[in-house]
């Protein structure tokens, strides 16, 4: 059972950990107090709580122990097959001798871009989240846990592929980058606007395949800053390499500035042990 | 999902601090630039109630309409996308003030 939320089951999987795992919105088993109260009296009971507090609470202190140990952490979303595992073992392959550099892979059934990540020779860890579309905070802290990642590293998690879920859970990253693929159309950003302005990048990849697209570069990234006139963008290629320096760039800085800020403080204890 | 486990959670803490065992009505703010899909929830609170307290209970949904806040009139208007203009001068986007809440509101118990 974990000791941080008391769950015991779930549909949610950490590859190699013993017991399942999901929802870091806490299956606080909803019966286990069904029979400690008699029958009250009826009335309206004000609450005004967020459904999300759970989950921003582990993000929360997934967010400090990153700091703790200057890990810099990203967490990338897109909608299936817009590159993410294919950037991502690119990216690898050109920082993996500067960096210290480990992968969470969100998936609701496989463990192939687990496999695909290993296959460069970093670490990577697979959650499965069966039905469920997006990871969480809770989960991302016990794979995190796992990883054992060293200091000054980093982190990067590729969430299930769905553009609407993910805006809404924090896992305690420092930017969400969402990926947009040049064959997906150029309003995406307008179909769903929460998790462009939700995240702090934009790598609108498989710029290879314009030449043989209608694709309008120029009016989809006017879409993406209507939603969010603060994100960044950046093109790129992740099979020709183009624009991959610009993307090395920002996470080398980003890595850098996580390593400066690191807290000297005195490291406490796991808390998703 | 993870919503509906987030709403269970804060059922089970409140019924034991404010002692009740029994949940009849949940009543729900999900703004409507929250991004939820009632529907959906509709679906998922069937599923995730069944055998708590709050099972056979009446999911009731506020959806509280989106507001931005435009710095350049100074003036908040009702909108219904992240992105829609300004009513007074056009600018885009507004600052959202309301109509994101994903909230458990208030529990009709006993
Ligand atoms: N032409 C081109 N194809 C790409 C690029 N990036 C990824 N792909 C292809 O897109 C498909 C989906 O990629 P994948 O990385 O599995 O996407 P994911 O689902 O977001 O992880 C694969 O066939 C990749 O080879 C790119 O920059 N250019
Ligand atoms: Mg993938
Ligand atoms: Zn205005």
């Amino acid at each position: 059972m974990c000791t941080t939320c008391g769950c015991g089951q779930g549909e949610g999987r950490i590859e190699g950990d013993e017991h399942p795992h999901a929802h870091a919105d806490g299956m606080i088993h909803s019966h286990a107090h069904m029979h400690e109260h008699g029958i009250g009296q009826r009335r309206m009971v004000q609450i005004e709580r967020n459904l999300l507090e759970k989950n921003d609470a582990f993000a929360k202190l997934n967010r400090e122990q990153f700091a703790e140990k200057g890990i810099f952490v990203l967490n990338l979303v897109s909608s299936p097959g817009s590159g993410k595992t294919t950037l991502l073992t690119a990216t690898i392959e050109r920082l993996k001798d500067r960096l210290a550099i480990a992968v969470i892979e969100g998936d609701q059934q496989t463990t192939h871009d687990a496999d695909r990540i290993r296959a460069t020779g970093v670490p990577a860890i697979q959650i499965n989240t069966g039905k469920g579309c997006h990871l969480d905070a809770h989960m991302v802290g016990h794979a995190a846990e796992r990883l054992n990642l060293p200091q000054d590293s980093v982190l990067m998690i590729e969430n299930v592929g769905n553009l609407v879920c993910p805006s809404a859970f924090d896992l305690g990253e420092a930017h969400k980058v969402v990926i947009l693929s040049v064959t997906e159309g150029e309003d995406k950003p307008l179909k769903y606007p929460d998790m462009f302005a939700a995240a702090d990048l934009l790598v609108l990849n498989k710029v290879d395949l314009l030449p043989y697209l209608k694709f309008e570069v120029d009016q989809c990234l006017d879409f993406a800053h209507r939603v969010n006139p603060r994100l960044k963008i950046i093109r790129t290629s992740a099979v020709t390499g183009e624009g991959m320096a610009a993307w090395t760039d920002w996470i080398e800085s980003g890595a850098r500035a996580a390593k400066n800020s690191r807290s000297e403080a005195p490291s406490k204890p796991p808390c998703h042990a | 999902m993870s919503l509906m486990e987030g709403m269970l959670h804060i059922m089970d803490e409140n019924a034991k601090a404010q002692g009740f065992g029994r949940v009849r009505t949940v009543i729900l703010e999900i703004g409507k630039l929250a991004g939820v899909e009632v529907e959906a929830l509709r679906f998922a609170f069937e599923a995730v109630t069944e055998g708590s307290i709050a099972e056979g209970a009446t999911l009731e949904i506020e959806e509280p309409q989106g507001l931005g806040w435009c710095v350049e009139c100074e003036r908040e208007s009702s909108i219904e996308t992240r992105y829609d203009p300004c009513p007074l001068c056009g600018k885009v986007p507004l600052a959202i003030t309301g109509g994101t809440e994903m909230r458990v509101k208030a529990l009709d118990v006993e």
